[in-house]
């Protein structure tokens, strides 16, 4: 039975490389990869009446966004220049390491990549908390793509 | 862009307004408030008018055994499912595939920041201030049987929604009104779906507009001294304005996260006091007790306290009065009876914990003036006699002072936070009643909220006794034709629950965490 591998993505250059980084090892061990992309969504925040009722509605807008704008090129990109490794992607909502472990438990994976920065910025300094907690609570080892 | 011009003309306006002299300025404000007695008083005192040959108004009655019935029929659900509701709450029922969806929580909490507010803060001293401590006792008694009246008005909200293709929501007592009825062949839905509709526009433009917007310029007045109503009311209508008309979300965002914490710092403070002050606990609960069932010198007597208890508990968690239904019917749920084990949180966090830390503060702080002679209330006309002469915030504003003197400001600025979530909470449940009359579209929808604005500046304006009077009014009439709803369909939750219940314990329905 061939491997599993999680890489985590969202659609910075750090986390490009890290799928990039993944799918090599894939094709080397003849495992498949999954890309994970997570919305970040959390079950206790607050919502006016308004955006409760619209919330079936932007959660679809959202995901189908995701998937056109951010996994389909990807994917086609992934699959031209790795044709003989099996790709899938999935998109969830969640708070991203708790989500990026569900998915790592569920489909069995045995090794997860993630991306870093190392800048100082906002955003990187956010992505970069979600490497570092994911690195701490992995069940399965964990690689850290710089 | 537009918008944006509308909204500088409408500021400037103000600015204008605001050079006015005072004098004009005051007058305005009697103006106002003549016109909207006057023009309200019919109203008011039907809903109000008693029981021939008594002085126990026929509402309160409608509402005691409404929530009575529910109770029973559906055997104390109150008592039975709440940790089950807890865990509903808590997601512990939840798909992880459906994240992303509007979860239990985030329908509790805004439905709780829609009916947590004055009412908690006003709305029991007003209770206390003229029923005296025994109206507590009352008012926990309505919370705890309100609970069955909200289960049974969010479930059936759920489960005759209305759902468009583009994926939006309506639901709400209107639409389980009509298709309801329809489905169970009992005439008069339609009527009375139109009935609610109109009652519904009047209760978001009263209670949870026009008195929020009167209190919340009282709060002010305390501290900034005291200037003309309108002009807070200018202010608040310009805000509302700029976040139901222009779109201005990011302000309500802002809110929706200060007023929980505001809720949180509330009871914080009332513990606090209740704490320094354990050893008089037993004798505030001797009081509430005594109060309840011995005349305790107030006007009405026993019967006095539980008018005041029950008619402040309905105004503060709405339970039956259908408002409820409409903010939990967006919720994405495969089981409408859920929504209802979650709503029944509602009325108890609202009335039996948080009305009752203010009673109990305003109790303990000795706020109201008992003749040391005789052990009952003085009375300064109709409402018990209090330390400063003080009603409505200003006496819980007082009892929380005597312990924190800094406490009014905060308590200010929660009244003002408070004040503002319940209003756009109630524009959508007005906007709602609205387009089920006029239907969907921008037009219908602007014409609401502009009037909706409108009321805003009106409330502040008026004096407290009109604007109180009419906003029960107006949320009691609304209650009046939901409850038959609830009747009538009461047999459709019970099959519901029936068979979640079974299913639940065959462990058909299944934890995921």
């Amino acid at each position: 039975m061939s491997n599993i591998f999680v890489a985590a993505y969202d659609g910075s250059e750090a986390s490009n490389r890290a799928v990039h980084f993944a799918i090599e090892r894939a094709k080397i061990t003849g495992s498949s990869l999954i890309v994970a992309f997570v919305l970040e969504w959390s079950p206790y925040s607050f919502l006016t009446p308004e955006e409760i009722a619209e919330r079936h509605v932007r959660r679809k807008e959202e995901l189908q966004r995701a998937e056109d704008a951010i996994i389909a090129p990807l994917m086609e990109q992934l699959r031209e220049e790795h044709a003989n490794v099996p790709v899938s992607a999935m998109v969830k909502f969640g708070h991203p390491v708790e989500t990026l472990i569900n998915i790592i438990t569920e489909s069995g994976a045995t090794q997860v990549f993630i991306g870093r920065t190392g800048h100082s910025s906002v955003v990187s300094r956010i992505f970069g908390s979600v490497t570092g907690s994911l690195a701490q609570v992995s069940p399965v080892p964990c690689t850290i793509v710089p | 862009m537009s918008q944006t011009f509308v909204t500088r003309g409408a500021m400037a306006a103000g600015a204008l307004w605001l050079m006015a002299s005072a004098a004009a300025a005051q007058s305005l404000d009697e103006t106002i408030n003549e016109v909207f007695a006057s023009s309200t008083g019919w109203f008011v005192s039907f809903i109000f008018s008693s029981f021939p040959g008594t002085n126990f108004p026929w509402i309160v009655g409608w509402l005691v055994v409404a929530a009575s019935v529910f109770t029973i029929y559906f055997g104390f659900i109150q008592f039975r499912v709440v940790k089950h509701s807890i865990q509903l709450v808590k997601g512990d029922y939840s798909d992880p595939d459906d994240a992303g969806e509007v979860s239990h929580f985030q329908a509790l909490a805004t439905a709780l920041s829609g009916t947590v507010g004055l009412g908690n803060i006003a709305g029991v001293a007003v209770a206390v201030g003229i029923g005296g401590a025994g109206a507590t006792f009352w008012m926990i008694l309505a919370g705890l049987l309100g609970m069955a009246s909200k289960f049974t008005e969010c479930t059936l909200g759920v489960k005759y929604r209305n759902e468009y293709p583009n994926g939006t929501v309506s639901g709400g007592p209107m639409y389980y009104l009509t298709k309801g009825f329809a489905e169970r062949g009992v005439p008069g839905g339609k009527i009375l779906a139109i009935l609610f509709s109109i009652f519904c526009i009047l209760g978001a433009l009263g209670g949870g507009n026009m008195f929020q917007a009167n209190q919340a310029h009282q709060q002010l007045a305390g501290i900034f001294g005291d200037y003309p109503g309108w002009i807070t009311g200018l202010i608040f209508a310009a805000i509302v304005f700029i976040v139901i008309i222009g779109g201005v979300k990011s302000i309500a965002r802002v809110t929706e996260k200060v007023v929980p914490f505001m809720g949180i710092i509330y009871v914080g403070a009332a513990l606090v006091i209740i704490l320094m002050n354990i050893d008089q606990v037993g004798s505030a609960f001797g009081q509430i007790f005594a109060g309840a069932f011995t005349d305790t010198g107030i006007v009405g007597g026993v019967v006095g306290a539980l008018i005041q208890g029950f008619r402040r508990a309905a105004f503060s968690n709405e339970a039956g009065v259908g408002s409820a239904a409409i903010a939990h019917s967006a919720v994405r749920t495969k089981e409408p009876i859920t929504e209802g084990l979650v709503s029944l949180l509602e009325p108890f966090i609202d009335t039996v914990v948080i009305c009752t830390m203010t009673a109990l503060v305003i109790i303990i702080t000795q706020q109201l003036i008992i003749d040391p002679e005789t052990g009952l209330y003085v009375l300064d006309g109709a409402a018990i006699a209090t330390v400063g002469g003080n009603s409505g915030v200003s006496l819980t504003s007082a009892a929380f002072a005597s312990a924190f003197s800094w406490f009014p400001y905060v308590l200010a600025l929660a009244v003002v936070l408070f004040a503002f979530s319940t209003m756009i909470s109630w524009s959508y449940y007005g906007l709602k009643a609205w387009t089920y009359l006029f239907g969907e579209g921008d037009k219908q929808e602007l014409t609401f909220k502009l009037i909706f604005c409108l009321f805003v500046v009106i409330g502040a304006a008026a004096s407290l006794g009109p604007v109180i009077d009419f906003s029960d009014a107006a949320i009691f009439a609304m209650a009046i034709v939901n409850i038959i709803g609830l009747y009538v369909l009461m047999p459709v939750v019970k099959r519901e629950l029936n068979s979640y219940m079974s299913r639940l314990e065959s462990g058909e329905i299944r934890k995921f965490k």
